[in-house]
C-alpha cells in the first residue's frame, strides 16, 4: 500500500455534479449546466486513468522485475475503507471500495464511454426544457455505476444497484408526459425488485453463511476449504442469478428492456447498452469464486444465457421500430456474456462486455443522430436511403454493424470467438451452447444487416423526410466510439487482456489447438457472413421485403409471433400481472384497505364526531346556561355528601383533614381564650 | 359570651342569601343584576364565616372574610371596566345577546 488513490473522489465528482444541477439547474445558465455535467464524468474518468496508469506501470516493471522498491506502484486489491457502516456483534461492515483489475476495466468503460455519451447528449437533448434535469439524473447514475463497480463488500454493492435501478427509472419516465414512458419506467422498476429480491436473499445467505460481506474474505474462507462445493453455495449462486438476470435483462426477467427504449436515446445507450445492464456479468465475474464451486449453478447460468441469445436474436428480426431492435440485440449480447461466465469464461465476458459497450453504444448513438436527422422517426419502415443524407452517422453505423456481426478485425469478432471457444472446449453440454451460440451469430448478423439496409440503403421511403447531419457534439462520439469498435479488440490479441484479468478472474482456460481455434473462428465468420447474404437478399433495394406494399402489410405466421415478441408480455400480463392487480384491487383494496382498515378507522371518527355533535350542545354561548350546569353541579356534589353518609368511607383525604382540624379547634380556641 | 341568636339561624339566613344570588344569578339577563347576584352570594358565604369563626373562637375566618371582601372589590373593579367595554361594543347588556364565543 502505497498511499491513498482517492478513490473516493471517482463517485463523489458525478454526485456532485447531480446535487449542483439538480439543485441550481434550473437557475443557471445553460453553458454552466452543460459545464458541470461534462466536467462531473471527465474528472471522473481523469482520476480513473491515473489509476489505470499507475497500475500499468506496476504491471510492467513487474514485466522488467527490475530491483529497488517502486515508489508509485500500487497492488492489487488496492483497498480504501472509508468507516464502519454497520457494526452488530461479530458482523462488521465498512464503507469500503476496492480496485482491482476487473473493477478498473469497468470503470474505465464506465466512466470513458459515459462522458463521451454526455457530450453526445448535449447535442441530443439541446433543445429540452429539462436539460439540466436530464444531466444531473445521468450524473447520477454515473454516481451510482461507480458505486457498484467500487464495492468492496456486497452490500455496498447493493446500494449501488439499486441507485442505478433507480437512475434508470429516472431516465426511462424522463419524459414522464407520455403514458407509455412512466409506465416503462414504472416496468423497469418493478420487474428489476423481483431480480433484486433475488440478490437480497443471496446476500443473507452468504451473510449466514459467511459471517461477512467482503469479497476478498469470502474469496479467502473458500479458499481454505477447497472440499466445499455445492448445497448451499448452489442455492447462493442461483439467488445472485436472479438478481443479475433482473439487471442484466435476461430470461425470464428481460421483459423490462425494450420498453425502456421509451427513454432518450443517448441513456438507452450508456444505461441500458452498455454499462448498467452490464452490471449482472460483472456481479457473477465479481462472485466467480463462488460460482466456480457449483457446477451446477454455472451449467444454469450458461443455460440462461444462451437460450436468452437465441431468444432474443429471434425477436429482433422482426422489430420496425430501430432502437427495438437494437434492444433486442443487446439483450442477445448479454446472453452471450452470461454464457461466457457459465463456461467460466469470466475474462472472455468481460472483454466482450467491453467491446460490446464500445460498438453498442456506438450502434445506440448512431440510431439516436438518424432519429434525430429524421425529427423523431423510428419506424425503420419510414427510413431508407439516408446513406447520402447523414454520411458520418452512416459510416460509423457500419463499423458499429461489422463489429456486432463478428467481422475479422472489429472489436465483436474477437470478444464474441473467445466466448464461443471456451464454450465449445466444455464437452458436449458445451458444444450444444457452441452451436447455440453460433447460431445466434448469424440472427445477430441477420437482423443487424435488416436495420442496415432498410435505414440507409436504397431510396427514401418517406418523400416528406428532409434528413440533416447532426451537430458534431454527436458525431465526434461516434467517431471516438467507431475508432474504439475497431481497436477495442486489439488489446485482447496475444491473451495480454487475459493475463491483465488472470489475479482477479482465474487463469485463461486453454484455448486449444491453434488450427480447432481457426477452425471455430471460421465456422463464426462464416455464419455471420450467411447472416449477412440472407439480409442482403431480403432487403436489398427492389428486393419483394423493402416494397411499400410489403412494409405496409401485417406479418403472418411465425414473423407474426416474432414481431409480437412471443405474446411473452401479454402471457405475463395474463398469468401474473393481472391475477396481482385483481388481488390488490378487490381482495386488498376493497375487503383489507376498504372494509377493514377503512372501516375500523371511519369507526373510530364517526364515534368522536357523533360524540362531539351531542356534547356541542353543552357549547351554547349562553352564560346562564353555563352558570346552571355550574350550580346543577354543585347541588348535586352536595346531596352526594349529604345522602352517602360518613364522608370517611369515600372521600379518603381532603374531608379527612378538615375533620382533624375541627377536632383540633378546642387547642387553638383555648388559647385565644387564654390571650382574652 | 352570650348567644342569643342561635347558630342556625345564621347559617339560614346565609343559605337563603346564598339561593337569592344563585337565582338572581341564573334568572336576570341584565349583566349588571348578574353581577350584583355573585356580591350577594359572596356576602352569604362572607356570613357564614364570621357564624363559625364567631362559634369556634377562631379568628382565621374572619381573616378570610377580608381576603374575599378584598377580591370582591377587585373583581367589582374590573368587572365593571369590562361591562363598560362590552356596552361600548356591544350596545347592549343582556348575557343572552353576548355569546360571540359559542361554536
Amino acid at each position: 500500500m502505497n498511499g491513498s488513490l482517492h478513490l473516493w473522489l471517482i463517485p463523489l465528482l458525478p454526485l456532485a455534479g447531480f446535487l449542483l444541477n439538480g439543485i441550481l439547474g434550473a437557475r443557471l445558465p445553460k453553458w454552466l449546466v452543460t459545464t458541470v455535467a461534462l466536467l462531473a464524468p471527465l474528472t471522473a474518468f481523469g482520476v480513473v486513468l491515473w489509476e489505470a496508469a499507475l497500475s500499468f506501470e506496476f504491471v510492467e516493471r513487474m514485466a522488467w522485475s527490475g530491483p529497488g522498491p517502486l515508489p508509485r506502484a500500487i497492488e492489487f486489491p488496492f483497498v480504501e475503507t472509508f468507516g464502519t457502516w454497520i457494526s452488530l456483534g461479530s458482523l462488521h461492515i465498512d464503507f469500503s471500495f476496492a480496485l482491482d483489475q476487473l473493477s478498473l476495466v469497468m470503470l474505465l468503460v464506465v466512466t470513458g464511454v459515459g462522458f463521451l455519451i454526455h457530450i453526445y447528449s448535449v447535442g441530443y437533448m439541446h433543445d429540452d426544457p429539462g436539460y439540466a434535469r436530464y444531466f444531473s439524473y445521468l450524473n447520477l447514475f454515473l454516481f451510482f455505476m461507480t458505486t457498484l463497480v467500487l464495492a468492496g463488500n456486497v452490500l455496498v454493492m447493493f446500494v449501488g444497484w439499486e441507485g442505478v435501478g433507480l437512475a434508470s427509472y429516472l431516465l426511462i419516465g424522463f419524459w414522464f408526459n407520455k403514458t407509455s414512458a412512466a409506465s416503462a419506467g414504472m416496468k423497469a422498476f418493478v420487474v428489476n425488485r423481483i431480480g433484486d429480491f433475488g440478490f437480497l436473499i443471496g446476500i443473507f445467505y452468504l451473510l449466514a453463511n459467511f459471517g461477512t460481506l467482503t469479497f476478498s474474505e469470502i474469496a479467502a474462507k473458500l479458499a481454505v476449504n477447497p472440499a466445499w462445493t455445492g448445497g448451499i453455495l448452489t442455492t447462493i449462486c442461483l439467488c445472485l442469478l436472479v438478481g443479475a438476470t433482473g439487471k442484466s435483462a435476461q430470461l425470464p426477467l428481460y421483459v423490462w428492456l425494450p420498453d425502456a427504449m421509451e427513454g432518450p436515446t443517448p441513456v438507452s445507450a450508456l444505461i441500458h447498452a452498455a454499462t448498467m445492464v452490464t452490471a449482472g456479468v460483472y456481479m457473477i465475474a465479481r462472485f466467480h469464486f463462488l460460482f466456480d464451486r457449483s457446477p451446477f449453478a454455472l451449467s444454469i447460468v450458461a443455460i440462461v444465457g444462451a437460450a436468452t441469445a437465441l431468444f432474443a436474436a429471434t425477436m429482433g428480426l422482426a422489430q420496425n421500430d430501430i432502437k427495438r431492435v437494437l434492444a433486442y440485440s443487446t439483450i442477445s449480447q448479454l446472453g452471450y456474456m452470461f454464457l461466457g461466465c457459465g463456461v467460466a469464461a469470466y475474462s472472455a465476458a468481460i472483454f466482450h462486455l467491453m467491446t460490446h459497450a464500445f460498438f453498442k453504444a456506438l450502434l445506440f448513438l448512431a440510431a439516436g443522430s438518424v432519429i434525430h436527422a429524421l425529427g423523431g422517426e423510428q419506424d425503420l419502415r419510414k427510413m431508407g436511403g439516408l446513406r447520402k443524407k447523414i454520411p458520418v452517422t452512416f459510416w460509423t453505423m457500419t463499423v458499429a454493424v461489422f463489429a456486432i456481426s463478428g467481422f475479422p478485425g472489429f472489436s465483436g469478432f474477437f470478444s464474441k470467438d473467445a466466448i464461443l471457444a471456451a464454450a465449445f472446449q466444455q464437452g458436449t453440454f458445451g458444444k450444444a451452447l457452441w452451436a447455440v451460440g453460433v447460431l445466434t451469430a448469424g440472427l445477430t448478423a441477420l437482423y443487424m444487416f435488416r436495420l442496415w439496409y432498410l435505414a440507409f440503403i436504397g431510396d427514401s421511403r418517406d418523400v416528406h423526410a428532409h434528413p440533416h447531419e447532426s451537430p458534431w457534439s454527436m458525431l465526434g462520439p461516434l467517431v471516438l466510439l467507431a475508432i474504439l469498435s475497431i481497436g477495442g479488440g486489439w488489446v485482447a490479441l496475444g491473451g495480454r487482456f487475459y493475463d491483465f484479468l488472470a489475479p482477479v478472474s482465474g487463469p485463461r482456460a486453454e484455448t486449444g489447438a491453434g488450427s480447432l481455434e481457426y477452425i471455430l473462428m471460421g465456422v463464426a465468420v462464416g455464419v455471420g457472413l450467411l447472416g449477412w447474404f440472407i439480409a442482403h437478399m431480403n432487403y436489398k433495394p427492389g428486393s419483394a421485403r423493402v416494397g411499400s406494399e410489403a412494409l405496409a402489410t401485417e406479418p403472418t405466421g411465425f414473423t407474426k409471433l416474432l414481431a409480437n415478441k412471443y405474446y411473452v408480455d401479454e402471457i405475463y400480463n395474463a398469468v401474473l400481472v393481472r391475477p396481482l392487480l385483481l388481488i390488490s384491487r378487490y381482495i386488498l383494496g376493497w375487503v383489507v384497505d376498504g372494509a377493514i382498515l377503512g372501516g375500523a378507522a371511519w369507526l373510530l371518527g364517526g364515534t368522536a364526531t357523533f360524540g362531539g355533535a351531542i356534547l356541542q350542545r353543552w357549547q351554547s354561548g349562553n352564560l346562564r346556561s353555563y352558570a346552571a350546569w355550574l350550580a346543577a353541579g354543585a347541588a348535586a356534589v352536595l346531596l352526594f355528601v349529604l345522602l352517602a353518609g360518613s364522608p370517611h368511607a369515600w372521600v379518603p383525604s381532603f374531608f379527612h383533614v378538615i375533620q382533624v382540624h375541627s377536632a383540633s379547634h378546642t387547642t387553638v380556641s383555648q388559647l385565644s381564650q387564654a390571650g382574652h | 359570651m352570650q348567644q342569643d341568636v342561635p347558630l342556625t339561624w345564621y347559617l339560614l339566613l346565609s343559605a337563603a342569601l346564598f339561593c337569592l344570588g344563585i337565582v338572581g344569578f341564573l334568572l336576570k339577563r341584565n349583566i349588571i343584576t348578574v353581577f350584583m347576584s355573585i356580591e350577594l352570594m359572596l356576602n352569604a358565604v362572607n356570613l357564614s364565616f364570621v357564624t363559625f369563626a364567631h362559634q369556634w373562637h377562631a379568628v382565621k375566618g374572619q381573616i378570610f372574610v377580608f381576603f374575599v371582601m378584598m377580591v370582591a372589590a377587585a373583581e367589582a373593579a374590573v368587572g365593571l371596566a369590562i361591562i363598560i367595554a362590552v356596552f361600548r361594543v356591544r350596545n347592549t347588556l343582556s348575557v343572552d345577546r353576548i355569546d360571540l364565543m359559542k361554536l
